[in-house]
């Protein structure tokens, strides 16, 4: 069945699963199989500085750990589950008050156990200027093995 | 209410509601704090907004960074009674085991204070203390 959809259009119906990511109003702009675009768009509720009007990092982090996540899981030949083992975020600069942040992530490197990923946040046409750059490491789980556990 | 105001009613009654009310995300993630004693303990409701991956039901490890990266915040304004927002240059995180769909709760330590830079360590748990779902530090920038 997933094969007759494009990996966008799959991104597109199974990210807004993720409740916080509706809330946000997470979008899907990019999806191929180890790469992912998100944009995450300004909204008063998800502000950090109220005196700046500057988003808070919570979303900004949650924007990456999604673009990570699925870039993670789209690199797998198989479908799978990938925990995220860590993730880190450095703030380069402050994200501009009402506008949309893009979150761009791919996995660059995918091994038997861990899938390594890496992403930027940015704003549309000022990807040199990012406002964070993010690291993620995932781990490989076998979905047979998570379906043994749990019937124990 | 002026910041610094906000940061000595969290600082001398342990009450750290005044500075979550501030923050818009941090309402939006709906956080609150509670008082053991003089320590401080952040909690995290389970809330269906927060929810990533609905089959487990797990918290989005997204927003458990921000309820994180906001604990740290708060804790380092009021212990080191500072009263500028501090801007975070870095924050990491070790997912150790399930967010589940329950109450989490935070408590943080400052490991080094600085001259401009801040570092501090937060741990998060929901069923036990001793075994932590995710391990964070993170260094504040106050200038």
């Amino acid at each position: 069945m997933s094969g007759s959809l494009s990996m966008l259009e799959q991104m597109k119906s199974i990210i807004p699963v993720l409740k916080q990511c509706r809330v946000l109003g997470i979008e899907v702009v990019e999806a191929e199989p180890g790469h992912l675009v998100l944009l995450l768009p300004y909204d008063r509720k998800i502000v950090g500085n109220p005196d700046t009007g500057v988003i808070h990092g919570g979303p900004l982090t949650t924007l990456m750990d999604t673009a990570c996540g699925f870039a993670a899981v789209t690199a797998l030949k198989e479908p799978g589950i990938a925990p995220t083992l860590d993730l880190r975020i450095d703030y380069m600069r402050s994200a501009i008050p009402g506008k949309p942040v893009l979150g761009s992530a791919e996995a660059y490197r995918v091994t038997r156990n861990v899938i390594f990923a890496r992403g930027l946040a940015y704003h549309e046409g000022l990807q040199e200027k990012p406002i964070a750059h993010c690291t993620a490491t995932f781990m490989r789980i076998d979905p047979a093995a998570v379906n043994n556990r749990e019937k124990l | 209410m002026s910041l610094p105001e906000r940061v000595k009613q969290a600082r001398e009654n342990h009450d750290f509601a005044p500075l979550i009310e501030m923050i818009p995300y941090a309402r939006l993630i709906g956080m609150s704090c509670l008082n053991l004693g003089e320590e401080v303990v952040f909690v995290f409701p389970p809330l269906e907004d927060n929810i990533g991956n609905p089959t487990l039901p797990a918290i989005h490890g997204g927003v458990i960074g921000g309820f994180m990266e906001n604990a740290a915040i708060f804790h380092a304004l009021a212990k080191l009674e500072l009263f500028a927002m501090p801007k975070v240059v870095d924050f990491s995180l070790d997912y150790l085991r399930p967010g589940r769909y329950q109450t989490t709760y935070a408590n943080c330590s400052v490991v080094r204070q600085g001259r401009k830079v801040v570092n501090v360590s937060v741990t998060a748990w929901q069923n036990r203390r001793d075994e932590p779902i995710a391990n964070a530090r993170t260094h504040l920038l106050f200038e």
